[in-house]
């Protein structure tokens, strides 16, 4: 049951991850974005992180993606340029360097032994937990996170808008 | 195992037949509401046989009409995204009643229901997710869609969509600090039977804040830009025909129930029937059902008699018998009803009832509360609409940004200080 | 076979080598940040399957701060991405060259 669930969460992730990078219109990338992302989600809650997962959906597919979209809607490619598509010699370097990549990190992890999920306590399940530590042992990088966002809001805001 | 799979599987076509089928109902309430508003008389033409049921006919020839109309897709940008479009505005309005507790867990032959579809251990910020992604029906209808008033439209609405997300969230924050828990079911009993100790006494301000966000979340008037009507012509479901628009039609329904249901359960109590908490109906359970069997008989038979009352013959035709139609069974049915306790009681039987018929009991009893609750809410809804006008876009962004949110960080500062010095 | 750490590893890899790839190969400015973000999650998924396997909560509370720097970093970014947009009026990478020798 949960193999199943795995390999099927695995293959929506894996191919619409393949599409982002494959698809010439940016809005198809940005949706196959999303669909990777609540796929992603659904392996989280697999780990055990339900917060996570649904901290993913609600801020990575449902806020960043929308932000995607929207400066995907307003910076309007027009069809001519979506041709113009070179696979140069560079290209091919670098992908094929990133396949190598993969096999290195693949022979390095493939280790045994090949154990099964320890049992979790209700402790490392609950939300709470995470709490508890995020203004305990972690308050400072929650401070500065806060900080880091501000910092974010009000650069975006200098960024983007029009010289007056 | 397989038991477990096929009561959630029994759990989801209810829960889902129940929204499905309460969707004519309230379009049926919404149009004879916005018409009593403005001091007119509704639809009350359609017929089946004679019958005009007050207007109740009426849904269902709006989706005989949907069904059978032409699609048009003109032209399209891309024609997947203008398919998926509707049908993710209305799974998304769906699927997040899975979290909501219809009733306390019910102990029935040695098993346990528990009356969720799933209770999650963090139950409320699902509820959340799925408002953001519903942001994305919208957002790929408008585009799909490939016209200037529909592309206005979904921008608009996502913009109005992301920016109230975040005032909701902010508002439930002191709620869950109060609950210790982001269960939904841990809320509603943390509220007890009460009625003041139910959270829209305990956080009122940030009770006027979900609702208000609320109402921006569904689209619904005062915060009906993305819709327009007036102005926009029908925003982004402008170029969508038949069973499309009757896809966002249903999901903006159901969008609606649905929130009336979760303001329900956090702020009112959920399935808590007020001052009478579930232990003491526990224990009385016998006495509930010898009062309320009859009063409930009682009572029907008073509204029988009303509406029967109401027989002229004005029409001369099929249209007179409209309030016997209703009122004579409605008496048949209670004065049945009264016989059969008075049977059940002059035999005895209704003095020791069985464990699983009084659990039963109580169960049905929390139910009809949280369906009274939520029609309430849905009525609110609809008074709302028909009352307030429209906001302008900027005065709407205003709200949102400079106004709900540092509302609601009060709300989380002032909560916090007053549990850390109790 | 049974659910092990290395399965999620090697999806882990999988998708943080589509990422690369992706930033490698487009010319989309747009394209390119859509595959930062995706070996971001690659990432996440890593940490939270070393978290599971060993019962550490640190692993959780990672995740959590790179979701939040990840939101951070993409709101800025499009920030960048729409003046450059303003300015050159592109926003393929390969046709903004202005400091090349």
């Amino acid at each position: 049951m949960e193999t199943v669930l795995f390999y099927f969460l695995a293959a929506i992730t894996v191919v619409s991850a393949l599409l982002v990078i494959t698809r010439a219109n940016p809005i198809s990338s940005a949706l196959m974005l999303v669909v990777c992302f609540l796929a992603t989600a659904g392996i989280f809650a697999m780990l055990g992180a339900m917060f996570i997962a649904v901290i993913q959906v609600l801020l990575y597919a449902g806020a960043i993606m929308v932000l995607f979209i929207f400066v995907i809607m307003l910076i309007q490619t027009d069809a001519g340029d979506l041709k113009r598509r070179a696979i140069t010699f560079g290209k091919i370097l670098g992908a094929v360097a990133a396949v190598y990549l993969a096999i290195i990190l693949g022979i390095a992890a493939w280790r045994p032994p090949f154990i099964e999920a320890p049992q979790a306590g209700e402790a490392f399940l609950l939300p709470a937990t995470m709490g508890s530590q995020l203004l305990t042992t972690y308050i400072l990088p929650f401070e500065i996170l806060s900080v880091l966002l501000l910092i974010a809001i009000v650069g975006a805001v200098v960024l983007a808008k029009k010289k007056i | 195992m397989i038991l477990d799979i096929i009561i959630a599987a029994v759990k989801v076509i209810v829960i889902f037949a129940m929204v499905l089928t309460s969707v004519p109902i309230l379009i049926w309430m919404e149009r004879k509401g916005a018409a009593y508003i403005q001091d007119r008389r509704g639809p009350n033409r359609a017929a089946i046989l004679g019958v005009r049921l007050g207007g109740v006919i009426h849904s269902l020839a709006d989706a005989l009409k949907l069904f059978t109309k032409e699609e048009i897709a003109a032209a399209p940008v891309s024609k997947p995204l203008f398919y998926i479009a509707p049908m993710i505005a209305f799974f998304i309005a769906v699927v997040t009643v899975a979290v909501v507790p219809f009733a306390a867990p019910l102990k029935l032959f040695g098993y346990e229901f528990t009356l969720q579809v799933a209770d999650l251990n963090v139950g409320l910020i699902y509820v959340f997710a799925m408002s953001s992604i519903g942001v994305y029906g919208l957002l790929i209808a408008g585009w799909a869609a490939c016209g200037k008033y529909s592309l206005l439209g979904a921008l608009r609405s996502a913009a109005q969509m992301i920016s109230y997300e975040v005032a909701l969230g902010l508002s439930v924050v002191a709620l869950f600090l109060l609950s210790g828990s982001l269960k939904l079911q841990d809320i509603v009993m943390d509220q007890g039977a009460m009625v003041w100790h139910w959270n829209f006494i305990r956080q009122p301000l940030a009770f006027v804040l979900f609702l208000t966000a609320l109402f921006a979340e569904t689209n619904r008037l005062p915060f009906d830009l993305p819709e327009g009507e007036s102005e926009i012509v029908a925003g982004y479901h402008t170029e969508y025909s038949s069973m499309r628009f009757a896809l966002f039609f249903m999901g903006e329904y159901t969008h609606l129930i649905v929130g009336s249901l979760i303001i329900a359960t956090l702020f009112f109590g959920g399935w808590q029937f007020p001052f009478v908490g579930a232990a003491v109906m526990k224990e009385n359970i016998n006495q509930i059902i010898i009062l309320g069997w009859p009063a409930g008989a009682f009572f029907m038979l008073i509204f029988g008699w009303w509406l029967a009352s109401k027989f002229r013959r004005r029409y001369r035709d099929l249209r007179d018998y409209e309030p016997l139609v209703f009122g004579v069974p409605a008496m048949l049915f209670a004065i049945l009803l009264l016989m059969a306790w008075a049977g059940l009681m002059s035999r005895g039987l209704l003095g020791d009832i069985p464990q699983w018929a009084g659990d039963v009991a109580i169960f049905l009893i929390q139910l009809a509360t949280v369906l009274a609750k939520a029609i309430f809410f849905c009525a609110f809804f609809i008074w709302v609409r028909w009352t307030l006008p429209r906001f302008r876009y900027d005065q709407l962004m205003n709200l949102g940004w400079k106004v709900m949110i540092p509302l609601g960080v009060a709300n989380v500062a002032i909560t916090s200080a007053v549990m850390a010095f109790q | 076979m049974i659910i092990t750490v290395h399965h999620y590893l090697m999806l882990s890899i999988i998708l943080f080598v589509i990422g690369a790839i992706g930033v490698v190969t487009r010319r989309n400015a747009l394209i390119i940040f859509m595959s930062i973000e995706l070996m971001l999650n690659a990432v996440n998924i890593a940490f939270l399957a070393f978290a599971r396997w060993n019962l550490l909560i640190e692993g959780k509370m990672i995740v959590l701060f790179v979701l939040a720097v990840a939101a951070a970093e993409a709101a800025v970014g499009l920030g960048i991405i729409i003046s450059i947009y303003r300015n050159r009026q592109t926003v393929y990478v390969d046709e903004m060259r202005l400091l090349k020798g």
